[in-house]
């Protein structure tokens, strides 16, 4: 009765879940949760952009997201204002941008709402090869800059006295987090895409004592996300985004209530 | 500017004539500091002086305005900051903290934090950790790296008092038993005092500097902070006057308080 779309789904969003362990953990430690929704909300005009180049959308959307990641990291040093301020122009500008180009293009005609929550139902074999591939890369070069990202996130002053490039490991961060944000789009959605990143990792902070172990743990708690939204998704035939977010929320309402050890 | 340098033979590290603006405010005019190996320099000054920010200069986290930083050749700074703002989601150690510092040998960490004396906490997440213990864990890392110059930013900050005596003990136990010259800031006053070598008073500018004994009795520190404690009076009130004012123990003549060769 499972059908080759349902493996394929499964597969896409156990790879996600994968990939967006480690880096939820990241974002949960850095506070970066609203700079994810950025990213995110940047995703329509990558599409849009796909559509213009003729090329992969999800090759449009990471560039899009590499674009803003770019540019958040620029403007970062400017003191006018606050960060928040600056992260929601950038994520409402880049939502409206997206859908207002994308209304220019009267030959396209793009299901919203697939774009907005997922849609992992849809994942074909390019995607999952996208998802494996990138977020390879993804993973990979988390692990290359793991340890003194670990030190920046500590102390980024004490990390550049001892002599870390920590600009340089910042900008390669930031890129494979853009990355990874690219591919959890077709799984989540532009909306949920963050749900996805932090919800794991703060369900595995009680069961972890060391940032691997915390990485680890919420990787098999997306999956486990996943697994179950997918499930439900299939046999009551809800919405599959997010389905995969209630299961997350669920696991992670269960896990405070667990009595503490 | 160099010849000045050559003269003075054991100098790690030297700020010449350190301005630096932001916008249009002034956190440092004119600041002269140098720091000689095995001695202990404490910065002091109200809130606001610009003393966090005249360490991230000597750091080099902070390009100033104007004025040259020269940090000896191949010396090694340790910097021990006021505070860490962990996540408390961030799982992590003391043990692994350490471990984390760049390191070239293989260091014990129970030796190395029976030497600070906060053996016990080896095993406790940072975030737990109270404001002595912390200094000290902070202090142990950057021990680790056998430092030439040891950077430390309000070292004694929101710790209580006996705790204080204790931190200013180690830090002159570190001092003597690695020679190294240690460069810190406090706000505090009394407590400082006495376990300093040299005092740069600052409120922008140095105000005045020597041995405690020297600056304590200079009228610009008690204005300073006689001003300050009693109410926010105007500093530019203050800067004025003492800008025209020929004091002898100002920064450009205190190596003369301190019967060092003046250049």
């Amino acid at each position: 009765m499972f059908d080759d779309f349902l493996i394929r789904a499964l597969l896409g969003g156990l790879g996600v879940a994968l990939v967006a362990g480690p880096f939820g953990s990241f974002v949960v430690w850095r506070r970066l949760a609203y700079f994810g929704d950025t990213l995110a909300h940047s995703a329509l005009l990558g599409v849009a952009l796909g559509f213009i180049l003729h090329i992969n959308l999800t090759l449009g959307i990471f560039i899009i997201c590499q674009i803003l990641a770019i540019l958040l990291f620029i403007s970062q040093y400017q003191r006018q204002l606050a960060s928040d301020t600056l992260l929601g122009i950038f994520s409402h500008g880049a939502l409206s941008l997206g859908l207002v180009a994308l209304g220019f293009m009267d030959n396209v005609r793009i299901d919203l709402v697939s774009y907005l929550f997922g849609d992992i139902l849809a994942i074909g074999t390019t995607d999952l090869i996208w998802i494996y591939g990138a977020g390879g890369v993804a993973l990979i070069g988390l692990i290359a800059i793991w340890k003194p990202l670990l030190s920046i996130t500590i102390h980024e002053d004490l990390a550049r006295v001892e002599g870390l490039p920590v600009d340089r490991i910042n900008w390669l961060f930031l890129g494979l987090i853009a990355l990874t944000v690219a591919i959890m789009m077709k799984v989540v959605g532009m909306l949920l895409v963050t749900a996805l990143l932090i919800i794991p990792a703060a369900t595995a902070r009680r069961f972890a004592s060391t940032p691997e172990s915390m990485a680890i743990i919420a990787m098999v708690i997306g999956g486990l996300s996943v697994t179950l939204g997918l499930l439900g998704s299939f046999y009551y035939d809800t919405p599959s985004g997010p389905s995969i977010v209630v299961a997350g929320c669920i696991l992670f309402i269960s896990s405070i209530l667990l009595p503490r050890r | 500017m160099s010849s000045q340098k050559d003269n003075i033979q054991d100098s790690l590290l030297s700020l010449v004539n350190i301005n630096l603006q932001i916008g249009e405010r002034s956190l440092l005019e004119n600041v002269n500091l140098e720091l000689n190996r095995g001695e202990i320099v404490t910065v002091v000054g109200p809130n606001g002086a610009g003393k966090t920010t005249l360490l991230r200069v000597a750091l080099g986290l902070q390009k100033p305005t104007s004025g040259k930083v020269t940090v000896n050749a191949g010396i090694t700074i340790g910097y021990v900051p006021q505070k860490l703002h962990i996540d408390p989601t961030f799982p992590i150690t003391v043990r692994r903290f350490l471990a984390l510092a760049k390191s070239h040998k293989k260091v014990d960490f129970s030796k190395l934090l029976d030497d600070v004396g906060a053996a016990h906490v080896i095993d406790s997440p940072l975030q737990n950790l109270s404001g002595g213990e912390l200094q000290r864990i902070l202090m142990a890392r950057a021990l680790m790296r056998e430092p030439d110059v040891l950077v430390l930013d309000e070292p004694v900050q929101g710790v209580d008092v006996h705790g204080q005596v204790e931190l200013y003990e180690l830090i002159s136990r570190v001092r003597t038993e690695r020679n190294c010259a240690i460069l810190m800031v406090s706000h505090d006053l009394h407590l400082v005092m006495a376990s300093t070598d040299r005092v740069f008073c600052l409120n922008r500018h140095i105000c005045c500097s020597g041995t405690p004994e020297v600056v304590i009795n200079d009228p610009a520190y008690t204005e300073l902070f006689g001003a300050h404690a009693a109410r926010h009076l105007a500093f530019y009130v203050h800067d004025k006057e003492h800008k025209h004012e020929q004091d002898p123990q100002h920064v450009n003549s205190c190596d003369c308080d301190e019967g060092k060769d003046c250049v």
